[in-house]
């Protein structure tokens, strides 16, 4: 089985067959990463582009890595460092970049919808890292991973997405991406942090964090963007930290042996106590892990190298 | 030179509609009537006979809401490319709005716009001066100098006036002229930055929405304003079931308001957005099907007086772009017509109805002496042919950009023939 399109931009285009053909291929990339030589030839004379529009570390890291891991050959573009400050468009800077025979652009972007935008524009393959609120389909596929390599389920999985859910393309590739699986899905945030009509898309709406964690098997904590205090959606980080932050007791409210995930980067004391990060439950850094395993098989799956 | 229209349906809202010749002299209408003849003494090649059988002859359309982009955007239209879209579309009258650049604020820009529009000699160009200067919401512009220069109505257009003081005193002022103040209802804080509805697809999306609530509170607003100044106050392409709901209650107690909608406003709702598609990127942006279909219901009970295109080309590297990146606006001039008969098909209103809105309905709101075929006005006459079906292809616009959502659109109601002044300026055949 292959996957049959150029481009990866969003989790809501995917089939179930298909998340699941990624998740088994990122299976057979995992091992390669433990190996003394963390290196295979699949994509050898293959040239992958990260074209960054935002600040990243580990998502631009983790694609470099798996990159150079299946042996393509990877450059780094960021706008600060080109000609995008002079005022040239998305597709023009992209249309350079393939002209110079680019295999696979990864794209992050501040705007939604630049990755399709990119990819009906290109014929290289697109893989979105990441565009406004939209989505972070790679960030969804190594959440599915972790939860899978955990032996979970999702069938009738119960997942607590918790935070900033209407500002997070995390959440909204989560929520397609569980719905799609059949799991049960809870947002919770203060009500200025919940899109409209967001029940449609497959999520029960919860206000009360201690309710909705109620005998979940995996909480998957969002990042607090700090700068957004200024636009009256949470009146303090403190009121923010003592109502919607994770705590050890919070944890147990939840099913024994449930998963604590959290995108990266945490803010410690705020959205998640430092004891809960670095508990046995967590498996923040598995994330991260994994993170390269799944960027490995879509890298290849869309190398067309199978 | 003499013009006779045989043997159409004539429909001149409130006046006539059915079966009737026009006679055309010396740029005016000269009769509407039966059987009518080329004038005496004007016999042969000086009289020209159109054959109207199974056409519609209408008063010129007029549309109170384009943007021609010049001074300053000809890249994305030219008075000239602008009117010849709007003659080749049926409308003989435009009203243009002040967003140039620079912003027509002044004597000068209106004067420059009259002459290109006369220069051009497609369809009346009737000028829409800036309510502050720049249009930046702080000093009011030189209004009365803007009348005498030729201006119409006065509206900061995209930039809503924030300030209500500044809009209270803009609204008295103009009184002193009896010139409509035109808004664009939106207010930016609570838009904050959005590019599409607020709803279910902006959410799917990921997109910033705008709540109807941001029109709905700017509306409350001028019609307060309007309540307490006694101003004419025009409402531009109001897109929300709530604007509809109180511009309906205003005019039952007697506020002098008028409102337009536009067409993209009752053809598709905020789905249209889906794939991120830039050519259904407009400000206010397409709502909800609830909202389309109270728009409908404010054309059949009259709270909408004005169907108005909002034609606002933008070239194709403008919305070749990321979604939020991309400019507001579609062009509208060259699909009004069919968009507003299909109203009629539907069962929204009559077809005169249609054409009121299209015609004396506009030239009430801005006391333009157009949208009629009464003896002695001037002769701004369209032939439709209603019957006609055609598929929509950009690449035939005379506007200079091809920005719509409805390319492909297969519709019904084609322009034939547009007179101006007693002149062909577009013949289709």
């Amino acid at each position: 089985m292959s996957l049959k399109r150029k481009d990866l931009v969003s989790i809501a285009s995917l089939t179930p067959d298909e998340i699941t053909l990624i998740l088994e291929t990122a299976d057979s990339f995992k091992e390669v990463s433990g190996r003394e030589i963390k290196k295979v030839p699949a994509l050898r004379g293959k040239t992958v582009v990260n074209l960054f529009f935002e600040p990243s570390t580990r998502t631009r890291t983790s694609f470099e890595l798996a990159a150079k891991r299946l042996s393509a050959d990877v450059i780094n573009f960021s706008p600060s460092s080109s000609s995008v400050v002079k005022g040239e468009t998305l597709l023009d800077t992209a249309r350079n970049i393939e002209a110079m025979q680019a295999d696979i652009i990864v794209l992050r972007h501040p705007d939604a919808g630049a990755a399709e935008t990119l990819a009906t524009g290109v014929k290289s393959s697109v893989i979105n890292a990441g565009d406004g609120w939209h989505e972070h389909p790679t960030q969804a596929l190594l959440d599915l991973f972790t939860m899978r390599e955990k032996n979970l389920n999702f069938k009738g999985l119960r997942v607590a997405i918790v935070g900033d859910i209407a500002h997070s393309r995390v959440a909204r590739s989560n929520i397609f991406a569980l719905s799609k699986l059949g799991a049960e899905i809870r947002a919770v945030g203060p009500p200025t942090m919940i899109p409209v009509h967001l029940d449609r898309l497959g999520a029960r709406v919860y206000y009360d964090l201690n309710e909705a964690l109620r005998g979940v098997d995996v909480i998957m904590m969002l990042r607090l963007q700090l700068e957004r205090q200024g636009r009256a959606l949470f009146p303090s980080i403190r009121e923010y930290s003592r109502l919607y932050g994770l705590t050890a007791e919070r944890v147990r409210l939840a099913e024994a042996g449930a998963l604590v995930m959290h995108p990266g980067p945490v803010n410690r004391g705020v959205e998640m106590a430092p004891e809960v990060a670095d508990s046995f439950s967590s498996v923040i850094l598995d994330q991260v892990a994994n993170g390269v395993a799944i960027r490995m098989g879509i890298l290849y799956l869309l190398s067309g190298a199978n | 030179m003499a013009i006779l229209i045989k043997g159409g349906q004539v429909i001149d809202p409130g006046r006539v509609n059915g079966p009737a010749d026009v006679l055309i002299d010396n740029g005016k209408i000269l009769a509407v009537g039966q059987n009518l003849a080329p004038p005496a003494g004007k016999p042969g090649p000086s009289a020209t006979i159109i054959d109207a059988r199974g056409k519609l002859v209408l008063p010129g359309l007029v549309d109170l809401h384009v943007h021609l982009r010049e001074p300053g955007f000809e890249y994305k239209e030219t008075i000239q490319t602008g009117t010849a879209a709007a003659v080749a579309g049926g409308f003989t009258s435009v009203c243009c709005m002040p967003n140039t650049s620079p912003v027509n604020d002044n004597q000068s820009i209106t004067e420059f716009i009259l002459e290109q529009a006369r220069a051009a000699g497609n369809a009346h160009v009737f000028p829409v001066g800036a309510i502050t200067k720049g249009s930046e919401g702080k000093e009011l512009a030189e209004i009365g100098e803007l009348r005498d220069a030729g201006c119409v109505a006065i509206s900061d257009d995209g930039q809503p006036v924030v300030n209500s003081l500044i809009m209270r005193r803009a609204m008295e002022y103009a009184l002193a002229f009896d010139l409509p103040v035109i808004d664009h209802c939106e207010d930016l804080q609570l838009a904050e930055g959005g590019c599409m509805n607020e709803g279910l697809v902006s959410t799917q999306l990921g997109l910033p929405g705008i709540p109807s609530a941001a029109e709905d509170v700017m509306v409350a607003r001028n019609l307060a304003l309007a309540e307490l100044t006694k101003a004419r106050l025009h409402l531009a392409h109001l897109s929300t079931a709530g604007s509809v709901r109180m511009v309906r209650a205003a005019k039952s107690r007697g506020i002098r308001v008028t409102a337009e909608v536009c067409p993209h406003h009752f053809s598709l709702t905020e789905e249209a957005v889906r794939g991120f598609n830039t050519h259904a990127k407009m400000n206010p942006p397409l709502r909800t099907w609830q909202d389309v279909q109270a728009i409908k219901e404010g054309l059949r009970d009259g709270t909408i007086d004005v169907i108005a295109t909002d034609h606002a080309p933008h070239a194709v590297q403008d919305k070749q772009q990321q979604f939020a990146a991309a400019p507001n606006g579609i062009v509208g001039l060259e699909t009004a017509l069919p968009l507003t008969l299909a109203l009629v098909e539907e069962g929204v209103l009559s077809l005169e109805a249609a054409v009121a809105k299209l015609t004396a309905e506009p030239a009430r709101a801005f006391g333009l002496s157009k949208g009629s075929l009464a003896p002695g006005a001037d002769a701004d006459v369209v032939v439709v042919d209603p019957e006609a079906h055609w598929e929509v292809d950009p690449a035939r616009f005379r506007s200079k950009s091809r920005n719509t959502p409805f390319a492909g659109w297969k519709v019904k109601g084609r322009v034939i023939t547009t007179i101006v002044a007693g002149r062909v300026v577009y013949d289709a055949a």
